[in-house]
């Protein structure tokens, strides 16, 4: 069957040869996941059309404000899991080490009298530090992956144990630390952002394409890339439109989009960000064009261990406590889900750092929307399994349409 | 052949694994502009003699003169840093990067000012050179943004063939470059193989393929059993000349074996 695809996609490439590159119609572009993104925004709109339908309340601004505040502490962790992801390895411990990290956090400030920001840069530290030596591990003893995290996965919460201590939980007052999620901005600043996202993104859009045009390299045409922007600043709008008719922009989804930014950044525009590609492709390639792939794949896993406790300290914030339960459960499996359902690539190689926070959306929502239909927590462990296991199916289904057609 | 100083020469090449003696006493050299096909049955030397140029595997004996000069190729980078660019049989590309990442992988070219502080890449101005590198060597590739994935085998060898001239190296290797290529393909990498030749580089074919040889070739040179076997003008000599070399028969006795090698 994968034989025959093979066989009959090598005879097309030898048609095509020469000639221009075949131009993938829209429908094969979006099998093989070259169009994730739409994908994602299409199973989005589809999940809140089902949950609407069930509960209109669910498309209420108070709700829908909710959502995105529970999103934020497993789209941040899943910014570091979407690297590891891009590396073509896994991180299985990211939860264990938000958990860890938030215990640190609230521990060193509420018990031993740190301030706010000592404390919170000691877990972010922390966590970097947690992700350096396991990626050293990884690296050093050439341990799959997944091994070596899955005996952090087992380790840190031992040792989230040992921080919390005798009573087992830790309840956060201080309002530095609770106000990174109960921060929001007035409608004003909220439209003042909108105003400066837009232009950003429509500047940065137009003036990639005109340094193209004036160094005489092919550029998308125009109306392609206004289509782009009005469809970025429609969504922007509307979101801080719902955003404002409830309590306003939350400081929580800056920082969620900054990091998601800072990221994007660093994967696509340096040179770090493309050896991550080239290692997460083709190893042996990367280290023979010069590439240090260890030490790409120790960062990673460090930038990993940086989010994970990040979003710890972000769940952390949201609970106003930290308890022996803390980064444990469904939230490692959401971590990683999110960045696959959204089209990250398990195998390595491919992928975007904005797949963390659409998936986080996408899985969030799920669990959200549940929760408001009173569902059983049963249902609810066997529904988000569903949802993993299809966006695996997705990937690897993918992956096979892409080597059927002659790519890996 | 030529009176000047070949750009690289190997006088008296040994190279042996535990018993095997794979090379003896093996002198080679490759001239500017002049593409030299390295040919021998499986076992024959070849690969070793060409691990013994990139650095992978370091000679026993015998000298290596670059441009005259003796040198020491002892690591792969000794091999780099003197201009000896090597593409293996595998090609080395990375499939989910495009046509100007995979070029300028490892060798990213960087903006100036902040961006070159958080190690900015400059996208215009690589893909600005990969155009102009693919088109000087006539090679048409038209979307440069295309992943290597989705090319032909044909593009993919071309494409790994350019990459190693981004160094600008004086001698370029090719392990096997049209081997599992169709006949167009075929075609496409010779013709870029000669205009190596033009641009001056010298060129190292090994191959199986002697029709390739013959249409490609200035020299060939035949390794059989770890030692020279001849070393002919393509001009002047015959496929089965070459192939009575290559077998160690007698030339004349089994001349029609040319046809089985193909």
């Amino acid at each position: 069957m994968s034989a025959h695809g093979g066989g009959g996609a090598a005879a097309t490439a030898d048609v095509v040869e020469g000639v221009e590159q075949p131009r993938l119609d829209l429908a094969r572009r979006f099998i093989q996941g070259d169009l994730a993104e739409l994908r994602v925004v299409l199973i989005l709109a589809v999940i809140w059309a089902i949950f609407y339908i069930q509960e209109p309340r669910f498309l209420s601004s108070v709700n829908l404000t909710n959502l995105v505040l529970q999103a934020t502490a497993v789209g941040l962790v899943a910014v570091g899991v979407t690297m590891v992801l891009l590396l073509g390895e896994i991180d299985l411990s990211v939860g264990a080490v938000s958990g860890l990290c938030g215990a640190i956090m609230a521990v060193l400030i509420e018990q031993k009298g740190w301030s706010p920001y000592l404390g919170i840069a000691a877990a972010v530290l922390a966590g970097t530090a947690i992700g350096l030596f396991q990626g050293s591990v990884f690296t050093q003893f050439a341990i799959p992956s997944f091994v070596v995290t899955l005996a952090g996965l087992l380790a840190w919460p031992g040792a989230q144990l040992e921080v919390l201590g005798e009573t087992g939980t830790v309840n956060i007052t201080n309002s530095k630390v609770t106000g990174l999620v109960s921060t929001f901005y007035s409608d004003t600043v909220g439209w003042i952002f909108a105003v400066i996202a837009i232009a950003a993104f429509a500047g940065f859009t137009l003036l990639g394409r005109q340094r193209r045009v004036r160094a005489g390299l092919p550029a998308p045409p125009v109306g392609q890339l206004v289509l782009r922007i009005v469809l970025v600043a429609v969504a922007v709008l509307v979101a801080v439109w719902v955003l404002n008719d409830d309590r306003g922009l939350p400081l929580a989804v800056l920082i969620l989009l900054g990091f998601v930014l800072l990221f994007f950044y660093i994967t696509t525009r340096t040179t770090f960000g493309r050896h991550i590609f080239a290692v997460g492709g083709n190893s042996e390639a990367a280290r023979r064009a010069g590439i240090n792939v260890r030490r790409v794949r120790v960062v990673v896993f460090a930038i990993a261990g940086m989010m994970a406790a990040i979003g710890g300290i972000m769940a952390a914030s949201r609970l106003l406590a930290v308890n022996q339960s803390s980064g444990a459960g469904d939230f490692l499996l959401l971590a990683i889900a999110a960045p696959v359902i959204a089209g990250t690539s398990l195998f390595g190689g491919r992928g975007s750092v904005w797949h963390a926070l659409l998936g986080a959306l996408v899985i969030q929502s799920i669990s959200n929307g549940m929760d408001l239909l009173g569902l059983e927590s049963s249902v609810k462990f066997m529904v988000t399994g569903a949802v993993l296991l299809a966006a695996v199916i997705i990937d690897a289904i993918a992956r096979r349409q892409r080597q059927a057609a002659g790519r890996v | 052949m030529n009176g000047n100083t070949p750009v690289l020469a190997l006088k008296g090449v040994s190279k042996s694994f535990g018993p095997v003696q794979a090379l003896s006493e093996v002198d080679f050299e490759v001239h500017d502009g002049e593409v030299v096909a390295l040919v021998g049955d499986n076992g024959a030397g070849k690969s070793t003699l060409v691990k013994c140029i990139a650095g992978i595997h370091p000679a026993d004996e015998g000298t290596i003169l670059f441009e005259g000069t003796e040198v020491q190729i002892t690591h792969p980078t000794d091999a780099t840093d003197l201009g000896i660019a090597t593409v293996y049989q595998d090609l080395a590309l990375c499939d989910n990067l495009d046509v100007v990442e995979n070029l300028y992988l490892g060798r990213e070219e960087t903006g100036e000012g902040p961006a070159a502080v958080t190690r900015q890449m400059d996208e215009v101005a690589m893909e600005k050179r990969t155009g102009e590198l693919l088109s000087r060597l006539a090679v048409t590739i038209v979307n440069l943004r295309a992943e290597v994935g989705t090319l032909s085998g044909g593009q993919r060898q071309q494409v790994a063939i350019a990459r190693s001239l981004l160094g600008n190296p004086k001698v370029v290797i090719l392990d096997e470059p049209t081997a599992a290529l169709g006949v167009r393909q075929t075609a496409q990498v010779l013709d870029l193989i000669k205009r190596l030749r033009e641009e001056g580089h010298g060129v190292v074919v090994i191959s199986h393929n002697l029709a390739d040889v013959f249409e490609v070739a200035d020299r060939v040179f035949v390794l059989r059993l770890g030692r020279e076997a001849g070393d002919f003008a393509a001009g002047e000599s015959s496929q089965e000349e070459v192939v009575a070399a290559i077998t160690g028969a007698e030339f004349g006795g089994n001349g029609d074996q040319a046809g089985g090698e193909r």
